[in-house]
């Protein structure tokens, strides 16, 4: 692509405080080859290579002839290339061509039932904690092009995000993405779908209707790209109206699971959120009771100080005793409390191993009743029973072969003894 | 040992591979050098240092040794071009004295003086100006953030000589420095010159590290803004010891002597590397009851020193000692009965003051009861385990603690190798800074040999020296994340982009050199080019 004229852009973030970025100024010309400046705090050990990858952005973009600033403090190459593609973006709207590291994922799409116990947010802006937010081991990271992200950087974001899902390893967490609504959440779409982002996450979701035509434009491009991974969906409910929709919402096509935002639900039904949370008890019934009439998850909002841990504990402990499935979490260190609430103690998985053993022994010998000492077992507490121990298994809680220690579980869980007692 | 001689210039350029495989000068500033050999292989000869025998006819019998300017105090003390004038550190940031100091010296148009501090701050840029006009010859002494980035450039007439806090009292106690004049800042002085850190508005725990000044220099200034009338007790540094005092109108900004590093960090990988720092300790078999520790105030370990709380009072595990530089988090332990006793050689904050001056349980130490080499043991050799941090580690366990990967000397070693001695080292780094991967194919600056450095804890998993079997089998069944670090410089340097270029340096020119505990040379750090 030639440009005759002179055309100039800037992209990503320069102050003293940031790190892990860089920001960009390109002044695109119409001859004189590419000329760099560079500065940056690792230009002795990285210069030479932060001059090879903008040279072949700006190759693979089709520009020739550009005069380029980097102020960088410390930005690993995916976040360089992202603010050069962007800055070029910015200064030649037309300019379709998109950079594409190497993508680097070795992990297993998720199922739609996967475990989401806790879904760490990520500023889509804001690559510093990207790098190692898998270490931290959340069942789910969210890279938010919504909330977290200015409406100017919008474009820049998005072109972030695409290149961390492409690059980042994220260890074992589904890698979620948080759209913005409207055009620019079919913008978003158009980026990240085609590279390996498992679930998309849909804010202020009030209709069927609007996860429908998202669901539509998902399975397009899916089938335009040709990508076999499958893409789950996640509405969030943050609105009366999204509320008396739940339902409706929760058994539209992909839905994994149904999300609640208490900050803008409170909002718009004109209350303060508080911690004891009566404001907003209506609403997550309402989000449990859909999600689990409907077949998928309900997931709780996110706890906002994250200071407080053991305020935390209470919030989760009562989340769980409401149905829900797990929580959001705006910091790393919420995420060792909110996996303790919504783990299996040793006590419930010794029991639900009771029940389970309980139901084949009935099954094998061909008994329509299910007993526990002298105690009758209702189907429903088996399925639950059944639920818990499969938990237990994913999170290594039990071997896979437990049931050889039968013998020791029924006596451990004290199930027996009990009955006896009475 | 070494002796003081006129080198030819063909000799002072010379340079000799020690056992470490590193180059050093054979001469440094005229004096020449023994190249490290091992740990423990030098065997030291001869006698200790004599300090000029005094009497006390020559002192007023009223005990009263106060003079009027720290002027007068350095020309009683016969103050000449060339001297070694030593300073002490426990006003950290916020030493006002040492910059005064060398206005005063300036001022009588002395030159030349080799500056001996037990370590130099930020707050010292000021003295750049006297180290460009040659009032100060050079600096023996650790040297950070502005004097290291001057140093460096090759802007300093001498050559730097970087000691850890032990080898700063070895050499003194060895009389391979000569102190001429101390200059020892007192929070709090008597006329006679009984000093201590304890009280006054500049206020800052132990004096420990101004102790072989004390001891072994021709001439002791105390220099006080807090005089009180005799007896200061407890005499952390002894008035007999003490030629002069002087009082000025400020030692310090206290808001820095205090300094702002008792925060715990709010890093989530920093949190993660201490919390896997603790569950180590416990999980190797370390925390048992009676055991010892030391931990800094640095983010880490800090964190790491709340979390290894934590999993104290669970086990219900009590320590015998704790070694400071003390903080509140660390006086708390002592209060709760989670340790007998704190071993501390530097308070960081107003609590560690306090608890310093108030109970019989924490008791103020020096380097020589903790970290001199030369000596018949030392308290560093006795702890059970210790937690430090670096600047880099090589995937052979060498690590580095005063320069960064691009050359540049920014930090001073402190009582790092000293403590390397503690029965499980454990260096807690992150991966990687900022993009910088901390763990390198070969350290920049050696500081630790391997032998010495035994587990290295990163946000990405736990690598033990091979040479600890004992500690990888009492982990074994631990599930830990314990990798090699040839692993974890693997996924590193994926996400960083390779393997980072070699520093470019002047290897003609060495602007410092780093001394091993037993007055060795261990390293050259060599002038960054431009």
């Amino acid at each position: 692509m030639k440009a005759t004229k002179r055309q100039s852009a800037s992209a990503g973030r320069k102050d003293k405080s940031i790190r892990s970025d860089c920001y960009v100024e390109l002044t695109i010309s119409g001859r004189g080859g590419i000329s760099i400046n560079l500065s940056s705090k690792v230009d002795a050990l990285y210069g030479d290579s932060i001059r090879m990858l903008v040279k072949d952005v700006l190759s693979t973009m089709g520009v020739e002839n550009a005069v380029v600033s980097i102020e960088d403090r410390g930005a690993v190459p995916f976040v360089i290339a992202a603010r050069v593609e962007a800055a070029v973006r910015r200064a030649l709207p037309d300019n379709k061509h998109a950079y594409l590291l190497r993508a680097n994922s070795k992990r297993k799409a998720s199922a739609k039932n996967c475990l989401r116990r806790t879904r760490l947010y990520l500023p889509g802006n804001d690559p510093r904690f990207f790098l190692n937010a898998g270490l931290h081991t959340p069942d789910c990271i969210i890279l938010d092009l919504e909330d977290s992200v200015a409406p100017a950087e919008k474009d820049t974001a998005r072109i972030l995000v695409r290149n961390a899902l492409r690059t980042v390893n994220f260890g074992n967490a589904e890698r979620m993405v948080r759209i913005n609504s409207g055009e620019l959440g079919m913008e978003d779409l158009r980026e990240v779908i085609p590279h390996g982002v498992e679930t998309i996450l849909i804010p202020k979701c009030e209709s069927a209707t609007y996860v429908s035509e998202v669901a539509e434009l998902v399975t397009s491009l899916r089938d335009e790209m040709h990508i076999q991974q499958e893409v789950h969906l996640l509405p969030i409910i943050e609105s009366a109206r999204g509320v008396a929709n739940a339902l409706s919402i929760a058994s539209s096509e992909l839905v994994c699971g149904l999300a609640i935002g208490l900050e803008d639900y409170c909002a718009d039904i004109g209350v303060q959120r508080t911690r004891e949370g009566k404001e907003s008890a209506f609403a997550r019934g309402t989000v449990v009771n859909a999600a689990s009439a409907a077949g998928v998850q309900p997931l709780d909002s996110v706890f906002s100080d994250v200071a407080d841990l053991s305020a935390l504990r209470i919030s989760a402990t009562e989340s769980r005793s409401l149905g829900f499935k797990g929580m959001g979490c705006i910091h790393p260190r919420q995420i060792q409390v909110v996996h303790d609430v919504f783990t299996p103690d040793e006590k419930e998985v010794l029991k639900a191993q009771s029940v389970v053993l309980a139901f084949e022994h009935a099954k094998k010998s061909g008994s329509g009743v299910v007993a526990l000492g002298s105690k009758m077992i209702d189907m429903p507490v088996v399925l639950q029973a059944m639920q818990t121990v499969s938990l237990a298994e994913t999170l290594g809680l039990v071997q896979c072969d437990w049931r050889v220690n039968a013998r020791k579980i029924v006596a451990d869980s004290g199930l027996k003894e009990e009955e006896n007692a009475e | 040992m070494p002796n003081s001689r006129n080198p030819s210039n063909e000799d002072r350029n010379r340079m000799v591979k020690n056992t470490a495989g590193r180059l050093v000068p054979i001469h440094v500033n005229g004096v020449e050098q023994e190249p490290y050999a091992g740990i423990g292989k030098l065997v030291p000869l001869g006698l200790k240092a004599k300090p000029p025998v005094r009497s006390c006819a020559h002192f007023p019998k009223d005990g009263n040794k106060v003079v009027k300017t720290l002027a007068a105090a350095l020309k009683k003390s016969g103050i000449k071009d060339g001297m070694t004038i030593s300073t002490h550190h426990h006003l950290r940031n916020g030493d006002t004295l040492t910059n005064h100091l060398f206005d005063t010296i300036n001022r009588l148009g002395i030159r030349g003086i080799r500056w001996y501090p037990s370590a130099s701050f930020p707050c010292h840029e000021y003295l750049i100006k006297y180290l460009k006009d040659g009032t100060i010859h050079h600096i023996e002494g650790s040297m950070n953030g502005p004097l290291g980035r001057f140093a460096s450039m090759g802007k300093m007439r001498g050559t730097g000589v970087l000691r850890s806090h032990g080898t700063r009292y070895q050499a003194v106690q060895d009389g391979e420095v000569h102190i001429d004049i101390a200059v020892i800042a007192a929070p709090t002085a008597d006329a006679f010159g009984n000093a201590n850190g304890l009280a006054g508005p500049s206020a800052c725990g132990p004096l420990g590290f101004a102790l072989a000044d004390s001891e072994y220099a021709d001439h002791v200034v105390v220099a006080t803004d807090n005089l009180v009338t005799f007896p200061c007790v407890p005499w952390h540094i002894q008035g007999n010891n003490v030629d002069s005092v002087v009082v000025v109108d400020s030692l310090g900004d206290p808001s820095r002597i205090i300094s702002g590093t008792t925060e715990i960090t709010k890093s989530p990988d920093r949190l993660l590397i201490a919390a896997y720092v603790a569950r180590f300790i416990e999980e190797a078999g370390i925390m048992r009851d009676g055991f010892s520790i030391q931990a800094g105030a640095g983010g880490i370990n800090l964190a790491f020193l709340l979390s290894l709380k934590e999993r104290m009072k669970k086990a219900g595990v009590r320590a015998r000692f704790m070694r400071g530089g003390s903080t509140k988090y660390l006086v708390e332990m002592l209060e709760e009965g989670l340790t007998d006793f704190i071993l501390d050689g530097q308070a960081f904050d107003q609590e560690g003051i306090r608890s310093l001056a108030s109970n019989p349980r924490h008791v103020s130490t020096s380097p020589f009861t903790s970290y001199n080499y030369h000596g018949k043991g030392n308290f560093a050799s006795m702890l059970d385990a210790v937690v430090l941090g670096a600047t880099e580690v090589d995937v052979n366990f060498n690590a580095n603690v005063v320069t960064h990967s691009d050359g540049l000397l920014l930090h001073g070693l402190g009582g790092w190798q000293d403590c390397l001695f503690a029965k499980c080292s454990i260096l807690a780094v992150p991966s990687f800074r900022d993009r910088v991967p901390i763990i390198v194919d070969e350290v920049t600056t050696l500081c630790g040999p391997s032998e010495l450095i035994d587990v290295i804890v990163t946000e990405r998993g736990i690598a033990i020296n091979p040479r600890r079997t004992d500690l990888l089998k009492r982990v074994a069944k631990s599930s830990l994340p314990i990798r090699s670090l040839k692993d974890i410089q693997r996924e590193v340097f994926s996400i960083c982009g390779g393997a980072p270029a070699k520093p470019r340096v002047d290897r003609d020119n060495v602007i410092a050199v780093v001394k091993w505990v037993d007055g060795t040379l261990l390293d050259s750090v060599y002038q960054i080019e431009k």
